[in-house]
């Protein structure tokens, strides 16, 4: 559970496939202010390598992933 | 003892190296490339130009900036469906009538059988919830991907300017801008 991290703002990115989940949080993200925190959940598997790639590339921070079944729970914290 | 003038002589050598050193740097900085990508769409086929908007579209999402140079059988891709052109010449009108008339009329590259296939495609893409090339071009658009249009192809097919479609920042030019545009990016495809 996530219950320690204080979350600004939830996407329901579930039935997206690529490249729609990166294109929607890399506009969400920018909607919180630098420190916050956005739980972003898909259900494309493809996401679980996209978004780090997308984390490392944009210069944000994915603070935890939670996988349970088919969904799947990223924690991006907002650096830049 | 050591003689002061050749302490002086020495840092005034170091000082001239610095500023070579700092001035070439300058320089390097200039010929770096942005962040960017460039990509040429040549192809007009379903398949390819959905690839093409999504690798343009993602890459915004990464923080970089895209260009799509839309050329050869790339441009009836962005013809307005809805628009009309006005006179054309004989050969106009019949690559008019036979290439696709914007995103809706394109096909797949491989397995098309007679549409059959594409529309197949079309079918599976929305049961997926793959964005069709129509939302492609609206979210490209939303996301301030540049759209360039190669004039010569243009013209070699007859197509006019008043029936392409409406799109925030589309430019209407030639190889030379396309490469300029080229030069500076990280990354340049052709699809």
């Amino acid at each position: 559970m996530s219950d320690d991290i204080e979350i600004t703002k939830t996407m329901d990115l579930k039935g997206m496939p690529c490249p729609m989940p990166v294109v929607k949080v890399s506009k969400g993200i920018k909607e919180v202010e630098v420190g916050q925190v956005v739980e972003a959940i898909t259900t494309d598997p493809g996401s679980l390598a996209d978004f780090p790639a997308w984390a490392r590339t944009s210069g944000n921070e994915i603070i935890k992933t939670e996988q349970d079944g088919k969904t799947i729970k990223f924690y991006i914290k907002r650096k830049a | 003892m050591s003689n002061p003038d050749i302490k002086i002589n020495e840092i005034k050598a170091l000082e001239s190296q610095v500023a070579e050193i700092r001035s070439k740097i300058e320089a390097m900085d200039k010929t770096k490339p942005s962040n960017k990508l460039s990509m040429v769409v040549f192809s007009g086929d379903l398949d390819k130009i959905l690839a093409a908007f999504v690798i343009a579209t993602g890459s915004v999402a990464m923080g970089m900036e895209a260009v799509m140079f839309f050329t050869f059988w790339g441009t009836p891709v962005l013809r307005d469906k809805k628009k009309k052109a006005g006179k054309k010449d004989v050969m106009g009108r019949m690559f008019g009538a036979m290439l696709p008339k914007g995103t809706c009329e394109v096909k797949l590259s491989k397995m098309n059988m007679g549409g059959m296939g594409t529309a197949m495609m079309k079918s599976l893409m929305k049961k997926k919830n793959v964005a069709s090339l129509e939302q492609m071009l609206e979210m490209a658009e939303e996301l301030g991907v540049r759209i360039f249009v190669c004039e010569m192809s243009m013209d070699l097919m007859g197509f006019k300017r008043e029936e392409m479609i409406d799109y925030k920042d589309i430019t209407f030019c030639g190889v030379a801008k396309f490469l300029e545009e080229a030069k500076d990016s990280r990354i340049q495809l052709f699809i």
